[in-house]
């Protein structure tokens, strides 16, 4: 696989950039942008950052491990979030964690061996009034339950 | 009664966040009524209103706008701060999603009391809907003219300023407001060294506020309504309405707009349903999970504001009030609280890195019913360690609930604790066995 953004895509960098006074602030779009792209961030992808913002590859590593949600490895095609924190362990988060972890068979920042899941213990969403919640990608399934989960995966795979 | 309370920011209008809905409801009144005044009669009347900032400090909002430099050819900045990523703090993403064009609003009557030249909104990276929404507005705006070049002509004044939208990607530290400066840079996000402070060198070293979300989005409402009658609202020395994100054991959780200095049994009982299953309260949180914990025999009479609740030993914080009924494991709850800020550490500090790591271990020892009652005033004296020695307010975080915890339910914590390592052994005066007191050798 190429690692190259489209035409279209470059002009969105550049309009990136030109939202800040120094380019340099467009890494945390632009590993989005890659991110979206391919999946996750390689030491290929992170090279190609790099050189198109002129900025060292330590400097772009640095960054992308210091995030959470820059994927340093494959995730899979639908990566599941649970959060374990306060208000949603205060409604089970943490068993159904657990449960989820057992239905798929991995745990923690692990992916299913055909790739279709990947599942994450996160911490708080931001979605505490709807405790216990689960993500996938980047919908929200709030007050939620594990046969609901369940089923969802279920149809996803 | 609670129910008739003024809703200044959540206000019940269907599409507000839909420009021409908006107008129609007194959208940009308050942002042409600046523009009548000069921008320092602004922020005084920012100050005049007692606002106080909602990211969880309360620092009070005019005062604020007023430390930034006056007469300088430097480009000066407003970084809002959507990160909310507070366990028990989900108030800010119903602002995106209800009103975000009054958070519009208000960036642009902060740009033109401050004379800014850009606000970047910092929305936390799970956001990934209520970042679209953000930028939704945020472009319905700059189409109507209302932001950028064009808002000279829209408004005929000479002021105009950017609004732009950046993305977090998973960072609790990046709330703090140097390290959101760092992350907006595209550095690593981590906390800076205070002084010099954002407004003197802020971001790109120029000179820079942070506003939480929901301060920036109440300006209008304050201008619009006077800054006299908006103090009137709620507490006197902490005014007006806030947001209240409830979470935990209530039947009817959910953010809720109130006047501060509400009774904190009226949210619970009132707004919020009551307990589930009508069961005995073990516990409140009341500002987010940074802030130490009351029990649930001390929330009779409790006001929700930040003067009433210093006195108790905690803080306003978020507004996140988090319930746990009496069947809640304190110890489980507290290990999590101490998980998450180790986990959350940047590890520039000692006493932080370590301390939230020793604090974890230690709990974790505890629920496994290993822990000994010196474990428990080892809890404290870590946490008075962390407490005041870091370079942000994320070590006092970690250390106020886990304190807060163990000292407020020294009760519950010394159950699952064994003894320390003592032995009753018979005390001997003049060869006589006397008593059988404890000699502890722990
Ligand atoms: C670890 C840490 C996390 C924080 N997270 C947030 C946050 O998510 N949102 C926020 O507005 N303020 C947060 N703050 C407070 C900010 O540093 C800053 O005080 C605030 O944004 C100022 O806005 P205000 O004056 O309008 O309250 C955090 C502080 C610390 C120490
Ligand atoms: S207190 Fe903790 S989070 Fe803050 S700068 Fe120090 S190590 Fe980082
Ligand atoms: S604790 Fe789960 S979303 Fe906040």
């Amino acid at each position: 696989m190429e690692i190259r953004f489209s035409e279209a895509e470059l002009k969105e960098i550049e309009q990136h950039k030109s939202k800040y006074p120094n380019p340099k602030s467009a890494l945390m779009p632009v590993l989005w942008m890659a991110q979206n792209k391919w999946g996750w961030l390689s030491n290929e992808v992170m090279q190609y950052v790099a050189d198109l913002l002129n900025l060292t590859y330590a400097h772009v590593l640095g960054v992308a491990t210091f995030y959470t949600m820059y994927f340093k490895k494959p995730m899979g095609k639908y990566h599941v979030q649970v959060c374990t924190n306060v208000s949603c362990m205060l409604h089970k988060g943490d068993e159904m964690f657990e449960q989820v972890s057992n239905k798929l068979g991995i745990g923690h920042n692990e992916r299913t061996s055909d790739g279709l899941f990947s599942l994450e213990e996160v911490e708080c969403m931001g979605a505490c009034g709807g405790a216990p919640m689960v993500a996938i990608n980047e919908d929200f399934y709030e007050k939620t339950n594990i046969s609901f989960v369940s089923k969802m995966l279920d149809e996803l795979k | 009664m609670i129910k008739d309370t003024p809703k200044l920011i959540l206000r019940d209008i269907p599409d507000l966040h839909k420009v021409d809905v908006y107008l129609k409801n007194g959208g940009f009144d308050a942002f042409k009524k600046a523009l009548t005044w000069t921008p320092d009669e602004v922020t005084n009347e920012v100050k005049k209103s007692g606002l106080r900032g909602r990211g969880g400090a309360a620092f009070p909002t005019g005062l604020k706008w007023s430390f930034m430099p006056k007469g300088i050819d430097k480009p000066k900045y407003l970084a809002i701060n959507g990160d909310e990523s507070e366990p028990g703090s989900f108030k800010d993403r119903q602002i995106f999603e209800q009103n975000p064009l009054q958070l519009v609003e208000g960036i642009l009557i902060a740009g033109y009391a401050m004379g800014l030249k850009a606000g970047y909104i910092y929305i936390r990276g799970e956001y990934h809907k209520w970042v679209k929404l953000m930028e939704d507005a945020v472009k319905s705006a700059y189409d109507a003219g209302f932001v950028g070049e064009k808002m000279k002509e829209t408004f005929g004044t000479n002021f105009s300023m950017d609004i732009y939208v950046h993305k977090g990607a998973g960072a609790y530290i990046c709330g703090e407001e140097t390290s959101l400066m760092n992350s907006l840079e595209g550095e690593r996000g981590y906390p800076r060294v205070k002084p010099p402070f954002p407004a003197q060198f802020g971001l790109w070293g120029m000179p820079t506020t942070v506003n939480n979300v929901e301060t920036i989005a109440t300006v209008p409402a304050i201008l619009n309504m006077g800054a006299e009658n908006y103090s009137k609202i709620g507490a006197p020395k902490h005014p007006g309405t806030l947001l209240f994100g409830v979470s935990g054991h209530v039947n009817k959780p959910g953010v809720y707009e109130l006047p501060t200095g509400t009774l904190l049994t009226d949210i619970i009982y009132d707004v919020c349903g009551g307990v589930i299953g009508n069961k005995k309260i073990k516990a409140v949180i009341p500002g987010g999970s940074s802030m130490p914990p009351l029990r649930g025999d001390e929330i009779e009479g409790v006001m929700m504001d930040e003067e009433s609740l210093k006195p108790l030993g905690t803080h306003i914080g978020t507004g996140g009030i988090m319930v746990m009924d009496e069947d809640t494991d304190l110890v489980k709850i507290t290990l999590r609280i101490a998980h998450f800020y180790h986990h959350e550490s940047c590890g520039q500090c000692t006493p932080c890195r370590e301390g939230t790591g020793w604090m974890e271990k230690i709990l974790k020892r505890i629920l496994k019913g290993e822990g000994t009652s010196k474990d428990l005033d080892l809890l404290v004296s870590v946490a008075n360690n962390i407490e005041g020695n870091t370079i942000c307010a994320l070590g006092d975080a970690a250390a106020w609930p886990v304190r807060g915890f163990v000292t407020k339910f020294r009760d519950e914590f010394e159950k699952r604790v064994k003894p320390s390592r003592e032995f009753v052994a018979p005390n001997v005066v003049h060869g006589k066995v006397t008593s059988k007191d404890k000699l502890v050798f722990a």
